[in-house]
């Protein structure tokens, strides 16, 4: 595979063809909030918190889904980017009730903590506070509508690691919601296999185990990279808890 | 079916229409049926039976004509007397036209006996006299429906002379030498596109036809789907010849049956005819066309988000790189064109690349068609050169604002584009002139405003659009167009206030350059650019509390002032 | 040097924000030479007064008193702070906007438990349509998240505005909830 060398804020950096700008920002220790994005699942490109401005298109660009190539020029923290970031955050906490002080996952919570990083202290726009529904027709965990983010983590894991596709999105804009199979109460699903892997991977409180209350709730996500590690590099155990 | 045995069908065919006295050509296109043209056609046949004038007059369903606020429309062509175009025809007017144009002369236009007489549309009606017609050059003249009617006007003569006299990089050349560019709206050079998939390399490659019309208020394609279906297919496979693909795709909106139907009777007819399907005019190209229909998502008009609902997936937009040139449907390389853009091909190869240049401006050649709505008094379909003025459009072709009152603005570009204001009325349109002033030429939808329009409320209402058509797949679209809509809403209402105008403001710039796809990256035109022009009216809404326009309500108070109330 | 103005105010809120503020202790002692606490809901007040130079305001706007009182305290302070969640994001006050004001009621004093109150419509000051966060309401200076912000959160902020600086604080110390 050959090298390409490109620049990101002024900086001379190497990095392999076919590699997404992403995973060298973040190898490099570059820190970009992400929340669609997770390692070990296809790449969505939704929630633009990872944009960068790229010198020469003038556009911005979401690192998860570009390509490095030769010569890019790359900014990762221009005013004018964190302002945007900002934003965006302020936005999704307006979509929905995201009340941080009555959720099972406040103080683990991966939109929580990117508001916190950002500085982002308030929110400029009108809550929406939508009238959503909790399904907890299942045995084990709780889907949440009020603090889905619709970063599609949950459908992406089922889908493509899981191999299940119980969850999916219905509806359009502001009105998507996550589904079980045909929008039916999840514990009535005849393909979800109970495997939990949606609720590890899930940033916020939308899907939780049940039992689990006020700040009780916390997620792994390593179970993904074993999984892939198994499957594509036949590596089936870690040494020194690694 | 081979290049004589389609000269010979045209020349049967011409024959067949020649043998008539007079010919009635129907509007059978959406507008005029909605108005009653079906009963009119109907009454026009049965005055022919009745009249045992099989022989003399042929009643004709064709596609549109263009003036369609005042359809039913009915052109008489009289041998040796010329046309005649009539508006508002009731099945009784119908009748009284067979009789009247069957026999006698026509008297001079003013001596016609009534209702012939008030419903004659003068013969130098600017309406048509400033048009020119390239692409709906067939548009109200044939019977979409029958195959013979096209070929007799010349159709699929310029796909013949593709395969047996062009290479596939000569029709590309060719494309690219005309100037021609995407009639979607974005404007892109199509033969640079059309060669780009030419050079992929893949061992299928797809052609697809963008018939996913949905800015409000536009509906060039489903008329010329509607008027001219064979139109498009003859230019998608050409365009299949061209980049080396051997399947179509037509993908038409789901609210419009009318076109899939007849474009599903056209690709029969055609494949039947050896003009699609396998060995194409006897040659050793394959191309089949198949119609893939829409469920009413706008933004299923972006490309990926299209190729994704083609692909049975849920239509939602993909980032580009790569673009469907490199890797379209199924991965495979993909030729993504407006059906409009496939409508120019046929005259373009049959016409030559020069001829096409010859029309338009130095950049954008050829002509475009607009959905002229809104305050004129003539609103209908016009195609016209590019370059004109708005002038020339709203003053000429569209016979000027009604009631005597002021022109305001013309919105082109439906919800992704922006207003107009006065001052640039002469204003050439064309692609670069547009977006200089803040708009796009758009796929075609051109609304005039009076004075009576309040701009901050047109403004809203292109917003709602956007916000009900965003997919929500990325934050800035799902929620910006959402958190704009309440913005512009509170100005409406009442109760903004001027840091609700720069929260707004700042807002439309953040989704415009952080949205996934199209239709993100423009919602915020229509705001912006009434911002541009209109700041006044804004200001007004928010600072004296009053609607220059007299439409908004304004019936609330900013919070603060709840204390008082 | 003269003391500092301050005040601390209590919209609508459940006053764990004041609490957490009497959990800074014997830091209290400290303030107390700095301040003069001219206006809060555990210091005998029952006027505003003019010319404060900082106020804390826990709680979301929920009321008319809530809104007058806001309108108030801008008017009179040099700085306002958003003390707390509920006057930072609106928080669990705020969860009622999802119902409409007449069904809140209906459910809370009349289909609730226990009498529903009589008399004139004087003796709860009406609802707002929606909560709201109080930077929806008037212009606020600087924002101090947490529900409630612990003390060393309080503190920190404490000390920058007293010291004139302003209130960044860090990334942990700024989380909501």
């Amino acid at each position: 595979m050959s090298v390409v060398t490109l620049t990101i804020n002024d900086e001379l950096v190497s990095a392999q063809e076919g590699q997404t700008l992403l995973s060298v920002l973040q190898e490099r220790g570059i820190e970009v909030p992400t929340l669609c994005h997770l390692d070990g699942l296809s790449e969505r490109g939704g929630c633009r918190l990872c944009m960068v401005e790229m010198e020469g298109t003038g556009r911005l660009q979401a690192a998860c889904v570009t390509q490095v190539q030769e010569g890019m020029v790359v900014h990762t923290h221009s005013e004018r980017l964190v302002k945007y970031r900002r934003m965006i955050l302020e936005l999704l906490f307006s979509e929905r009730n995201h009340v941080c002080a009555v959720c099972v996952m406040n103080g683990h919570c991966e939109l929580q903590w990117e508001a916190a990083q950002i500085g982002m202290d308030h929110v400029r726009y009108e809550y929406l506070n939508p009238d959503l529904p909790m399904d907890a027709s299942h045995e084990r965990f709780v889907i949440d509508h009020n603090r889905c983010i619709l970063c599609t983590r949950c459908v992406r894991v089922c889908d493509e690691i899981e191999g299940a596709h119980v969850w999916d999105v219905m509806g359009r804009g502001v009105n998507s919601r996550v589904i079980a199979d045909l929008n039916q109460p999840w514990g009535t699903s005849q393909s979800c296999t109970s495997c939990g892997k949606c609720v590890q991977v899930c940033p916020t409180g939308a899907l939780f185990s049940k039992g689990a209350t006020v700040a009780e709730m916390e997620k792994q996500h390593n179970f993904l990279r074993w999984i892939l590690d198994g499957r594509e590099k036949k590596i089936w155990s870690y040494e020194n808890g690694k | 079916m081979n290049r004589s045995d389609l000269e010979a069908l045209a020349q049967r065919e011409l024959q067949r229409q020649q043998a008539f006295r007079c010919r009635i050509l129907c509007c059978a296109s959406t507008p005029c049926l909605s108005s009653g043209a079906t009963a009119v056609y109907d009454a026009i046949n049965a005055a022919i039976k009745e009249g045992e004038l099989d022989a003399e007059v042929q009643a004709v369903s064709t596609g549109c004509m263009g003036p369609c606020s005042r359809g039913p429309m009915v052109t008489v062509q009289v041998k040796d007397e010329g046309e005649f175009i009539y508006e508002h025809v009731s099945p009784e007017v119908g009748r009284q036209l067979v009789t009247y144009h069957a026999r006698s002369a026509a008297s001079p236009a003013e001596e016609l006996p009534e209702p012939l007489r008030t419903r004659l549309l003068p013969s130098d009606m600017p309406f048509f006299a400033k048009q020119k017609k390239v692409v709906l050059s067939n548009s109200g003249l044939i019977d979409p429906e029958r195959l013979e009617d096209y070929v007799a006007r010349g159709g699929y003569a310029a796909l013949a002379h593709a395969l047996r006299e062009m290479t596939p990089e000569e029709v590309c050349r060719e494309i690219i030498n005309s100037g021609l560019r995407g009639r979607g709206g974005a404007g892109y050079p199509t033969g640079l596109k059309w060669d780009m998939v030419r050079k992929a390399r893949g061992d299928k490659k797809y052609v697809i036809a963008n018939g996913d019309e949905g800015d409000p208020g536009a509906y060039m394609d489903r008329t010329l789907m509607e008027s001219d279906p064979h139109r498009v297919l003859e230019g998608m496979a050409i365009a299949g010849y061209a980049v080396g693909a051997d399947q179509g795709y037509i993908y038409v909106r789901g609210e419009y049956p009318i076109a899939a139907k007849r474009l599903e009777r056209a690709i029969r007819t055609a494949e039947r005819r050896g003009l699609l399907g396998s060995r194409i005019l006897d040659s050793n190209f394959n191309f089949r066309i198949d119609v893939r229909i829409g469920a009413g998502a706008f933004v299923c008009g972006e490309e990926t988000a299209l190729m994704a609902s083609i692909m049975g997936r849920r239509g939602q937009p993909t980032p580009r790189p790569p673009y469907p040139a490199q890797s379209g449907l199924w991965g495979k390389p993909t030729l993504i064109n407006n059906v409009e853009t496939f409508g120019n091909i046929a005259p373009i190869i049959q016409n030559g690349a020069e001829w096409f240049a010859s029309i338009g401006t130095a950049k954008s050649k050829g002509t475009k068609i607009f959905a002229l709505a809104g305050k004129v008094a003539t609103t209908g379909l016009i195609e016209v050169p590019m370059g004109i003025t708005l002038r020339e459009i709203v003053y000429d072709i569209g016979g000027g604002i009604p009631n005597d009152l002021a022109f305001k603005a013309a919105q082109t570009g439906g919800p992704s584009g922006g207003c107009i204001p006065a001052q640039y009325l002469d204003t050439p349109v064309d692609y670069e002139s547009l977006k200089a002033l803040g708009s796009i030429m758009g796929s075609g939808g051109l609304i005039i405003m009076d004075e009576h329009s309040c701009m901050v409320d047109v403004a809203k209402f292109f917003m709602e659009f956007c916000m009900d058509e965003s997919c929500g797949k990325c934050v800035p679209c799902r929620v910006g167009t959402v958190q704009m809509h309440r913005l512009l809403e509170r100005i409406t209402d009442g109760s903004a206030t001027l840091q609700d105008l720069e929260t707004l403001k700042e807002l439309c710039v953040m989704v415009k350059e952080t949205s996934l796809c199209g239709l993100g990256q423009s919602a915020p035109n229509p705001v912006l650019s009434t911002i541009q022009y209109f700041l006044d009216e804004y200001e007004a809404h928010i600072r004296e509390r009053r609607c220059p326009a007299g439409v908004c309500t304004l019936e609330k108070t900013p919070v603060t002032e709840w204390v008082h109330a | 040097m003269p003391k500092v103005r301050f005040a601390t105010a209590w919209l609508g809120g459940c006053s764990g924000c004041h609490m957490s503020f009497l959990d800074l202790d014997e830091k209290l002692i400290d303030l107390a030479d700095k301040i003069e606490l001219v206006y809060s809901p555990i210091a005998d007040a029952k006027e505003f007064p003019e010319n404060v130079d900082v106020t804390l305001v826990e709680g979301a706007v929920a009321n008319i008193d809530n809104l007058k009182l806001a309108k108030e305290i801008r008017a009179r302070s040099r700085l306002v702070v958003s003390f707390g969640d509920c006057a930072v994001t609106g928080n669990v006050p705020s969860l009622r906007n999802k119902l409409g004001v007449d069904d809140v009621l209906t459910a809370v004093y009349h289909e609730g438990p226990g009498r529903h109150p009589t008399g004139g419509d004087e003796i709860m000051p009406r609802l707002l349509p929606k909560v709201l966060p109080l930077h929806q309401v008037i212009h606020v200076d600087a924002f101090l998240p947490g529900c409630p912000p612990d003390p060393d959160r309080i503190w920190a902020a404490v000390s920058a505005l007293l010291a004139g600086e302003p209130l960044v604080l860090e990334p942990e110390m700024r989380t909501f909830g």
